[in-house]
């Protein structure tokens, strides 16, 4: 051990909790001057891509549900899509438009789980929702309300709320029942209507200055705001398509972490995916409520503050339940629940917009269907080296503070990102040197 | 006897958080399971980490590293009562797939520098390292079944889960037998009830994510599917996933493979010396 580790200042605070998997951070100080910032994570890695191979493609979707229990419905999506593309098969267009809605289903879910039992506890101090409902009793039942309305959703199309079990390739197993839908609509009129005053009371928080100049990546549709289909946006060049996702994203393995880093060519530059940078780039595009919603509470572009992303999160919520209601009351039942399809080998990419951002899958098959090869990058592979990039922003601004205030401040920036440790591979605990 | 709320642990090792969700997947029930609890320590929601002992410990994922294990043993002397919750914690979870593989291959396969990785050949339950007092079945857990387990143990009592095979509820929802209609293949008469028999209600067999019931035949049903005109190996798949690794399945799994005589790569079937 080196003079300077001896003399080493090191303070564990348990921290990172409130997301989802296990990290810790670790920032090392020496006077005023930053070292060292690595987000560890330490979630034990369970090999997905591996364990994938040699399975027969119908099993593809409820193993990559597995990956996350909080957004099941985007692992399996976009294996759902790239197993079809190999399979050149073209799903009904009713089909498509229940897989929207249900994708709506997961955002909602998903969205109004972060920012009230995870994030909305940072803005008052409060250690869990469940403190926060002792001040603000109100608000938490109408966002257990909410998310309700979200899981209800997924019940139905997917049979439960975490690991559904309805997504076939080439559409559902089973399709819904017109009067499972129906009875939805009276709950997506109340979800709207209640979704905006949820922003509305978000929106009078105060949030801290920071701005972040972020390279934003999203999905983007010339005609609707993309979720499960479109092409590769960013706020720095022009779009790609999902095919060239690889020739310009990569990922490297460092080694403090169990989770890959995404980083872009050509510069190895770190990159932002999720409910911000598609707000960002798809704001033209948000349904008429959403949008106004949006303006209404300061989230409209440009915003380039982090701890906005609880606005963004809730202005897709508003449009999730508006999208969805819109789905519900115009939907024509498909005539058959899936295509049928031959078997055949080949290659294939999809990416949708998981509730935290762009997620890409690689699939290969043999002649009989059999899985060759698997890759995955989920959402947080990609915000991790942003996420790091970030906290070397914010910690020259608190290098004065006591490393209590600095943990809790690198904890709630950590936190705005809806990280999930999970997918990438919780318990997060911030150990500041100072040397 | 004291009047204090009693202390509650929610703790994960190898998994995906989908059981301990499921708590907070109890809308209705969630704040009023608050006041009638002390949640001591529950990362996921809540920023105050308090030490043990525990009550009542909720354990998701399975042990797959060195340091889990040791954070195990120190967890059950904490602990009052034990509980684990989902298949991960239960059976190891689709991650035992890699007892049955080469575990350096599966390294390479996915990281770059599988020296930076440190992790177990195998992905074990709860109950190979340390006492459990109760088994919660699930990929994913059951809310009301999570509930009543809670609600017993801090009672007092044995929680009364079925032990039913996924069949008896099924046929009680109405639905039409998707083997006996449509000769699909479904694990449901060698499968644990308490998911709600989804699968079947949902047109397509179970596919075993509550694990095995009690006392299963598991031969007997692969022979009477079999009987029909299914291929081995998607029996045999059927079996190897998210409880992979529990012993009635993970046995008639290597039977089959054998008979197909195409093992996959990872597979119960490769293995001399399995669970």
């Amino acid at each position: 051990m080196s003079e300077s580790e001896t003399t080493t200042r090191a303070i564990q605070v348990p921290i990172l909790t409130r997301v989802e998997g296990e990290g810790a951070l670790h920032v090392r100080l020496r006077g005023n001057e930053i070292e060292q910032v690595q987000r560890k994570i330490y979630e034990p890695p369970r090999f997905f891509e591996a364990l994938l191979r040699g399975k027969p493609m119908d099993d593809v979707a409820d193993i990559t549900a597995r990956i996350c229990g909080i957004c099941p419905i985007a692992y399996q999506m976009t294996s759902v899509q790239a197993l079809e593309s190999i399979q050149g098969i073209a799903i009904d267009p009713g089909v498509a438009r229940l897989r929207r809605l249900m994708y709506c289903g997961e955002w909602i879910e998903s969205h109004v789980l972060h920012i009230h039992l995870l994030h909305a506890p940072d803005f008052f101090d409060c250690d869990s929702a469940i403190e926060l409902a002792k001040r603000f009793p109100n608000e938490v039942k109408r966002g257990l309300k909410l998310k309700q309305i979200g899981n209800r959703l997924l019940e139905v199309l997917g049979g439960r709320a975490i690991h559904p079990v309805n997504l076939a390739i080439g559409g559902y197993y089973r399709l819904p029942r017109r009067e499972e839908l129906a009875a939805l609509v009276a709950d997506f009129e109340w979800g709207l209507q209640q979704s905006v005053d949820v922003a509305k009371w978000l929106g009078g928080l105060s949030f801290p200055e920071f701005d972040v100049p972020y390279e934003f990546v999203a999905l983007s549709c010339p005609d609707r705001y993309a979720i499960e289909t479109g092409e590769i946006a960013s706020s720095g060049h022009s779009s790609i398509a999902v095919e060239d996702y690889e020739k310009f994203f990569y990922e490297v393995h460092v080694p403090h972490s169990t989770a890959l880093q995404a980083r872009k060519k050509p510069r190895d530059s770190t990159y932002l995916v999720g409910p911000l940078a598609r707000i960002q780039l798809n704001y033209h595009n948000l349904t008429p409520i959403a949008k106004q919603t949006a303006q209404a509470i300061g989230i409209a572009p440009p915003c380039r503050n982090p701890h906005k992303s609880i606005l963004a999160r809730a202005v897709e919520t508003v449009f999730a339940f508006e999208e969805g209601l819109a789905i519900l009351k115009s939907l024509a039942m498909p005539s058959r629940s899936r295509v049928p399809y031959e078997v055949r080998a080949g290659e294939g990419v999809s990416a949708t917009e998981a509730p935290r951002g762009l997620i890409f899958h690689r699939y290969r098959v043999d002649n009989r269907g059999t899985v060759e090869f698997a890759k995955i990058v989920p959402p947080t592979s990609q915000n991790q080296a942003q996420i790091e990039a970030d906290l070397r922003q914010l910690l020259p601004l608190l290098i004065a503070c006591d490393d209590t205030k600095i943990a809790l401040d690198c904890e709630r920036l950590v936190r705005t990102y809806d990280p999930c440790i999970s997918c990438s591979t919780h318990f997060l605990k911030l150990h500041i040197e100072r040397v | 006897m004291t009047k204090r709320k009693p202390k509650v642990a929610v703790v994960k090792f190898a998994s995906c958080d989908g059981c301990q969700l499921t708590l907070l997947d109890a809308e209705d029930e969630l704040l009023l399971l608050a006041e009638s609890l002390h949640i001591a320590h529950f990362a996921e929601a809540s920023s105050r980490l308090e030490p043990g002992p525990y009550d009542v410990t909720l354990v998701e994922g399975s042990i797959t590293t060195h340091e889990d294990r040791e954070r195990l043993l120190r967890l059950r002397v904490e602990s009052h009562y034990l509980v684990t919750i989902g298949a991960c914690a239960t059976a190891g979870g689709v991650q035992a797939l890699r007892n049955f593989a080469d575990h350096d291959d599966f390294l390479r396969a996915v990281y770059a520098h599988p020296e930076y990785i440190h992790s177990l050949a195998t992905s074990t339950p709860i109950a190979d390292h340390v006492k459990v007092d109760f088994e919660l079945r699930g990929c994913p857990i059951e809310k009301h079944q999570l509930i009543e387990v809670i609600l017993s143990l801090i009672a007092g009592h044995r929680p009364r889960t079925s032990s039913e095979c996924v069949c008896q509820p099924c046929k009680r929802r109405g639905t039409v037998c998707v083997v006996v209609a449509q000769g699909k293949a479904c694990l449901g008469p060698v499968t644990q009830a308490g998911c709600g028999s989804i699968c079947p209600a949902y047109d397509r067999g179970c596919y075993g994510c509550f694990g095995p019931s009690r006392d299963p035949n598991v031969r007997a049903w692969s022979d009477g599917i079999l009987d029909g005109k299914s291929d081995p190996g998607h029996l045999a798949n059927l079996l190897s996933n998210f409880n992979v690794a529990a012993p009635a399945f993970a046995q008639e799994s290597q039977r089959l493979w054998q008979i197909t005589g195409r093992i996959p790569e990872q597979s119960p079937g490769k293995v001399t010396d399995g669970r």
